[in-house]
């Protein structure tokens, strides 16, 4: 515990950075990640994927794959049961049962290149791939469709062929790629525009990026004969993995008891289920665990992406900066199956901002890509792209500081925004004055670079969460709950309930139980943890303490009422009370058998009341004039955090997502080929940041408590990845004098863009 | 095809395997021997997780054939603590939060012990570029750098 506590005068524990609970494990190759599991005599599962964008699937014979010797089993998708065409919720998204079985396994088509056809299990890899060469599909190839512009014309080739538009006004007659048609709307934007000095309208295109975690998906499953079933996966929840599996199977959620690895990064894509029911499935069929792992190239054809996205934005404003109207329509990849993040994109759009007149209006667009997964503040980062490029642009031509620009409109406690809700309290004005008055952005820019600001915001949620704590025989505490950390959210656990509690950090063991071990919890997701099952936390050492009051109080033969707990301690409430020494959790411990047993407390909640956050960037960049190749030479992330559990980790989602943001600005996308195949499915083609494209990443931690959390929290997870593209493409703007509306900024592409201006600015 | 048989040393252990011509040392390390603290993020020597150092050389373990490891001294991740006490890049990476999900931690720890034990004074930029064959999804590298700069800092300090 070397590092030094925050000054937050208010707390003993929160606030300062202790080593984290798992650390030990993890720098020395001992904590074990889903790959690292292994049971004697498993199986290796393998899947055949499918080398078209779209067909039809006139037969699979997988005869000579089941004759082989030493394969065990192979499913199909005749070994799934079909399902009801049900919307239910994954992580922040929402998926349709009937979907989902056809995205982990094909029935009638595959609708993008390396959707699952079947699946092998046998006694080891070598011969797993060579069964899957000996199955035989025989394929329909159909034309197929990739981008957005062009699944949404009348003539495009059909994904689903009795997908009708919902939403769509009029009705849909006939089915088309539009899955559904969402719209926001507050106030006249007619009458805003034509009231407008300004008006700026563009047009902007981003495209799908991985979440690029390291570890690849994979799992273990144990299917036992009397129908019991366990699995290891790495996943951010455990409990969805639970659930997708017995309604993909048609078990009940009770025979299926899910541990989950460690998890070596999701940022979204471990919401979903891809290899979890096809091992069980094998497992039940061979009567044999099945262990399966993705390859990096399975990784970046079949599991999530984010989607790309065409964004219009039209912003009218008065000359002194004010915002009286603005529109947004973004038409969003669904990837194969209905179900993007429009949703969110659009209520995110202009929530930075208190404006009169908004309309929106959202596309979810299905095209032969991979499903999309959930990224990270999912679909706020593309219309934020546009709107943030779009109000530097008017920044610009109002020759008004970017920063004063927002201020002049930001959203405050009050303001309604266009999807309803009415802010309660919030830090966006905080976050810009902060950034405003940080140290990079009072540095002027060194010569040779430009800067870019742009904002971000993200609801954050809460949901369902339990936890309990139990006291051990010797006072020290264990704290279970039920969600993957992903990033620290043992320590930050912990704190809370060390802060609670009033005993050290260091008598406190938080634990993450299996399915099977705590009651329910949702994802770890949506920047839910720290919040949500932070206070499920709380509430269980709150249930802890009224335990150990009790037992107090029957030491002491007193009223329960009479005693308060202070500092780790029961003492008397009063002197009226009585005189009594104060008792320790420790002394309590021990004479528990005589007080009424174990001492535990528990809590489970469904918790509202997420505080949303706001971020904004600035970044420094330099372009090289004949590569096109941007150089980020300062980064700083600013942001309204509530309050700051362990800093460092708080400190550490902030450069994370920053620097995932710089990644889908400048370098990040998904290539096609002509066949509608993946063309660069590999970390060196796909190319995600390194240590040597960065400068360090300066934080400032804006703390506006969240007044429903009784510590204050926000979540902060998914904020930092929203301002990084539009900053960085407004630096490129101001550095170039190009404003580049299609992302990625990638080399290739800004040289073009720089070459095709030079003779126009030597004319000029 | 029969089998080749490799005599080896793994962090200072002699080790004795049989493997396949064409199975790599990853591999080998992870099915075989159990160390499975050496990460598959890739499979094509673009990440890093699996990084090892072969006769004191850094190498990604996916790229290397396991037949290539008789005769070599092995060192992975399972050898940088000495007994109970932690190498000081392991110490420093959890008191200053240089990790979120871990799976990249390991080869970042070889990679950086290997930079320090060539050159103890590197610069910023050195050892952003040293790391650059590493990828780290979670941090943004800043607190990782910071890691290794300090560490480095501490290794002078005592060499005085």
């Amino acid at each position: 515990m070397s590092n030094p506590p925050t000054n937050n005068p208010k707390y003993k524990w929160i606030g300062t950075r202790p080593d984290r609970p798992d650390g030990a494990d993890k720098v020395t190759g001992r904590a074990r990640f889903a790959a690292d599991f292994n049971l004697a005599g498993q199986l290796i599962g393998k899947v055949l994927r499918s080398p078209h964008a779209h067909a039809r699937i006139k037969s699979i014979d997988t005869s000579k794959a089941e004759a082989l010797a030493g394969v065990k089993a192979v499913v199909t998708s005749r070994d799934f049961p079909e399902q009801p065409d049900v919307i239910v919720p994954a992580g922040e998204m929402q998926v349709n049962l009937r979907d989902v079985t056809r995205n982990i396994m094909a029935r009638e088509k595959v609708l993008y290149e390396g959707h699952a056809v079947a699946a092998v299990a046998a006694t080891n890899e070598a011969i797993a791939k060579q069964a899957l060469a000996l199955i035989k599909v025989n394929y329909e190839v159909l034309p197929h469709v990739i981008d957005v512009a062009a699944a949404m014309k009348p003539n495009a080739p059909l994904l689903h062929e009795h997908l009708m538009t919902e939403g769509a006004k009029p009705a849909a007659a006939r089915p088309s790629n539009i899955a559904k048609r969402i719209e926001f709307a507050k106030g006249d934007t007619a009458a805003g525009f034509a009231k407008a000095d300004v008006v700026i309208e563009r047009d902007y295109t981003t495209q799908a990026v991985h979440q690029g975690y390291i570890e690849p998906h994979a799992t273990l499953a144990s299917a036992s004969e009397d129908g019991q079933v366990q699995i290891w996966s790495t996943t951010q929840g455990h409990f969805q993995v639970r659930g997708f599996c017995a309604r993909l199977l048609n078990m009940e959620t009770s025979q299926i008891r899910v541990t989950p690895s460690e998890i070596g990064g999701g940022f979204g894509g471990k919401t979903v289920v891809y290899l979890e029911p096809l091992a069980v499935r094998l497992s039940q069929k061979s009567g044999k665990p099945v262990k399966m792992t993705m390859s990096r190239d399975d990784v970046f054809r079949a599991s999530g992406p984010a989607p790309g996205a065409d964004v219009h934005v039209k912003i009218g404003a008065m000359k002194d900066g004010r915002i009286v109207a603005a529109e947004c329509t973004v038409a969003m990849q669904a990837g194969a199956f209905p179900g993007s993040p429009v949703g969110p994109a659009c209520m995110c759009s202009y929530a930075c901002y208190d404006i009169d007149n908004v309309f929106i209006v959202g596309y979810d667009v299905v095209s032969n890509r991979p499903k999309v997964a959930a990224y990270r503040a999912p679909g706020a980062p593309i219309s934020s792209f546009a709107v943030e490029s779009t109000i530097d642009l008017l920044a610009q031509q109002l020759k008004m500081d970017p920063i004063d620009l927002r201020l002049k409109n930001a959203a405050a406690k009050g303001t309604k925004t266009a999807y309803g809700v009415t802010f309660g309290t919030i830090g966006m004005v905080e976050t810009l004055e902060a950034a405003k008055n940080s140290p990079h952005y009072k540095t002027p820019v060194k010569p040779g670079f430009a800067r870019g600001v742009a904002a971000g915001f993200w609801f954050n949620v809460g949901a369902d969460s339990s936890a309990a704590a139990h006291v051990g025989e010797d006072g020290t505490v264990t704290v279970i709950s039920g969600n993957p950390d992903i990033g620290g959210s043992r320590a930050s656990l912990a704190l809370m309930a060390a802060e609670e509690l009033g005993i050290d950090y260091d008598k406190i063991r938080p634990v993450i139980a299996d399915t099977a071990s705590i009651g329910f919890n949702f994802v770890t997701g949506g920047s839910r943890v720290t919040f949500a099952t932070g206070l499920a936390v709380v509430n269980s050492v709150r249930d802890l303490i009224r335990d150990l009051k009790g037992r107090a109080a029957k030491t002491w033969g007193v009223d329960p009422e009479g005693v308060i707990w202070e500092n780790g301690m029961a003492k008397p409430a009063g002197s009226n009370v009585g005189t009594f020494e104060p008792l320790t959790i420790a002394q309590l411990a021990a004479t528990a058998g005589k007080t009424g047993g174990p001492i535990n407390g528990h809590a489970q909640l469904n918790v509202t009341g997420a505080g949303p956050g706001f971020g904004v960037h600035i970044c420094d960049l330099a372009v090289d004039a004949d590569t096109g190749i941007v150089t980020v030479g300062r980064y700083t992330a600013a942001q309204d955090v509530g309050t700051a559990i362990h800093p460092s980790y708080v400190e550490g989602q902030l450069q994370g997502g920053a620097v995932q943001g710089i990644g889908w600005a400048l370098n990040e996308e998904y290539i096609y080929n002509a066949q509608g195949r993946l063309a660069n499915p590999g970390f060196l083609d796909y190319r995600i940041p390194v240590a040597s494209d960065l400068p360090m990443i300066e934080t400032v931690l804006v703390e506006v408590p969240n007044p429903t959390h009784p510590y204050g929290v926000r979540g902060v997870g998914e904020v930092p990845i929203i301002p990084p593209l539009a900053a960085v493409a407004n630096a490129v703007a101001r550095s170039t004098g190009i404003r580049m509306y299609d992302l990625p900024l990638s080399p290739p592409k800004l040289s073009a863009a720089l070459d095709a201006a030079r003779p126009l600015m030597a004319a000029e | 095809m029969a089998k080749i048989h490799v005599e080896t040393t793994i962090n200072g252990a002699p080790t004795e395997f049989l493997c396949e011509a064409n199975q790599t040392l990853l591999d080998v390390l992870r099915d075989q021997l159990g160390l499975t603290g050496s990460k598959e993020g890739c499979g094509s020597g673009d990440c890093g997780a699996c990084s090892v150092t072969v006769d004191g050389r850094l190498v990604c373990s996916c790229l290397v054939l396991a037949p290539e490891a008789q005769g070599a001294k092995v060192e992975t991740i399972e050898g940088m603590a000495q007994g109970d006490k932690l190498h000081p890049l392991q110490k420093k990476f959890v008191e200053m939060a240089a990790l979120q999900c871990g799976i990249c931690t390991p080869g970042f720890l070889i990679a950086s012990r290997a930079l320090l034990e060539r050159n103890n004074n590197p610069t910023e930029t050195e050892i952003r570029y040293w790391l650059a064959g590493n990828l780290c999804r979670c941090t943004g590298y800043d607190k990782i750098i910071h890691a290794v700069m300090e560490v480095a800092a501490e290794m002078r300090e005592s060499a005085k």
